[in-house]
């Protein structure tokens, strides 16, 4: 329903939007200048991630551990780069520039391999 | 099972898709907030005054919230929540809802210092139940950082700009807690998003308040203050570990502080890597450095007599 416009008399008296949370459907990953990338291997899986990400992009699994990062959603703030607290970190950035064309294995070994 | 790998699995009161700036902490607050109200006990309705936050999660025809939500202005969202709130109890009394419904209504500092203080006034004496947040992020950021009561001192705002004779904001930030004190609550507190599990604990007990509660909030605005949005965390807790932003609570009178940096760090690393203090660090500004570190000491030392006194009312 958000993604298509109302007319005037479809409009919902006090602007009343009845779709939860229907601002997922609009996608910020496009703002993106800075692409975090994920290291499992060396991740504590302690959440610090998820609890400072401004965009809800770290996703979570059943057991409650971080299991990626949503593209669609990510702005490339950096936060979670910042505050990961692993050693070493289990989050890098990369300019989008530099991450195009490359799978996350590429990516991952380019960072985090030394 | 840790903590927060348990409330993370928690499906999320507020949805990504918003429009906030990159590294805004507006929404890592409201996440935070979402992630320690106890959903599985009561449902949450929040309410929104007018500012970043509330344009950035409800640009019509899209919603960024999970739970029912309500804007109207910029100077009411304590009137607001106060109507939604005596709706709720009418209709309980009448038995058309059984629901255990908390309600939560979010400011900035514009909308809390400033234009919204009245209604705010009059929504915790008349004992409205709810829980009032302030994301004080010191200036009116979404018309492009206007200085506001809760600018601090000295700081380079579009209508308090450093020039060659003045120097940014000459008034200090208003002390809002002690104003709010004065309605005499039961608990009022102030926290930040570096310390989150400190937050989280504040927002689950001031919820649990049969009453109105009031928590501010630091909440560091990359574009406003100037510094890159990966800082964002980090500034707020460099505010917490020079003491510009105490961690601390007043609970029926009597403060309480929860956190007491180990060493206490010099306000200029706080200071410093904000743009709009830049002017600060200049030759012949040494005096503004000094008057800032001196407004923060005696602040403290006054909390800390405070806390030391233990009187409460
Ligand atoms: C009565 C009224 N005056 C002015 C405005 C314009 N306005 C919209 S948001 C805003 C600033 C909000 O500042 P604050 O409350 O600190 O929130 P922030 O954007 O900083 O999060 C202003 C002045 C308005 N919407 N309503
Ligand atoms: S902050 Fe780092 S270590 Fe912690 S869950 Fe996230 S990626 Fe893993
Ligand atoms: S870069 Fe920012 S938006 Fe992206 S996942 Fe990390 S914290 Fe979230
Ligand atoms: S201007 Fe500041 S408070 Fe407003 S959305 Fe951007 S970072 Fe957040
Ligand atoms: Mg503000």
């Amino acid at each position: 329903m958000a993604d298509k416009l109302l007319n005037w008399n479809e409009v919902l008296i006090g602007a009343t939007i009845k779709d939860p949370g229907n601002s997922k459907n609009y996608e910020t990953g496009s703002w993106r200048v800075e692409k975090p990338i994920w290291n499992p291997d060396t991740c504590i899986n302690c959440m610090f991630c998820w609890v400072y990400c401004p965009d809800s992009a770290i996703k979570v699994d059943e057991k409650g551990n971080m299991a990626g990062i949503d593209y669609d959603h990510c702005k490339g703030c950096g936060i979670c780069v910042e505050q990961c607290p692993s050693k070493p970190k289990s989050l890098a950035m990369i300019l989008e520039a530099n991450a195009k064309n490359k799978t996350e294995e590429d990516l991952r070994k380019e960072l985090f391999s030394k | 099972m840790a903590f927060l790998n348990e409330v993370a699995k928690k499906k999320e009161g507020l949805v990504n898709g918003h429009r906030l700036c990159p590294g805004c902490t507006h929404s890592i607050i409201v996440r935070q907030i979402m992630a320690a109200a106890e959903t599985e006990k009561y449902d949450i309705v929040a309410a929104s005054a007018t500012g970043c936050f509330e344009v950035s999660t409800g640009l019509y025809p899209y919603t960024s919230w999970n739970i029912p939500w309500i804007h109207n202005a910029f100077e009411n969202v304590a009137s607001t929540i106060s109507g939604v709130e005596a709706m709720y109890k009418a209709l309980k009394k009448k038995g058309k809802i059984d629901k255990d419904i908390r309600f939560i209504a979010i400011a900035s500092d514009g909308g809390t210092y400033d234009i919204g203080l009245q209604a705010l006034s009059g929504a915790i004496e008349r004992g409205h139940r709810f829980l009032y947040i302030c994301n004080d992020n010191n200036a009116y950021q979404n018309t492009g950082n206007q200085r506001s009561g809760a600018t601090p001192f000295a700081a380079n705002t579009t209508t308090s700009p450093n020039g060659s004779v003045i120097h940014g904001k000459t008034q200090s930030q208003k002390d809002i807690m002690s104003i709010l004190e004065g309605h005499h609550m039961k608990y009022l507190a102030q926290a930040s998003p570096s310390n989150w599990r400190d937050l989280m604990n504040k927002v689950k007990t001031a919820l649990d308040v049969d009453g109105p509660t009031y928590i501010n909030i630091i909440e560091p605005c990359t574009t406003g203050w100037g510094f890159p949005p990966d800082q964002a965390i980090n500034m707020a807790q460099l505010a917490v570990d020079t003491c510009v932003w105490p961690i601390y609570e007043v609970v029926e009178g009597k403060v309480k502080i929860n956190y007491k940096p180990k060493t206490k760090l010099p306000v200029e690393e706080y200071l410093k890597p904000q743009k709009r203090f830049a002017h600060i660090f200049k030759k012949g500004n040494e005096g503004l450095l000094e008057e800032f570190q001196a407004q923060i000491d005696r602040r403290w030392n006054w909390l800390l007599k405070r806390e030391e006194s233990g009187i409460g009312y």
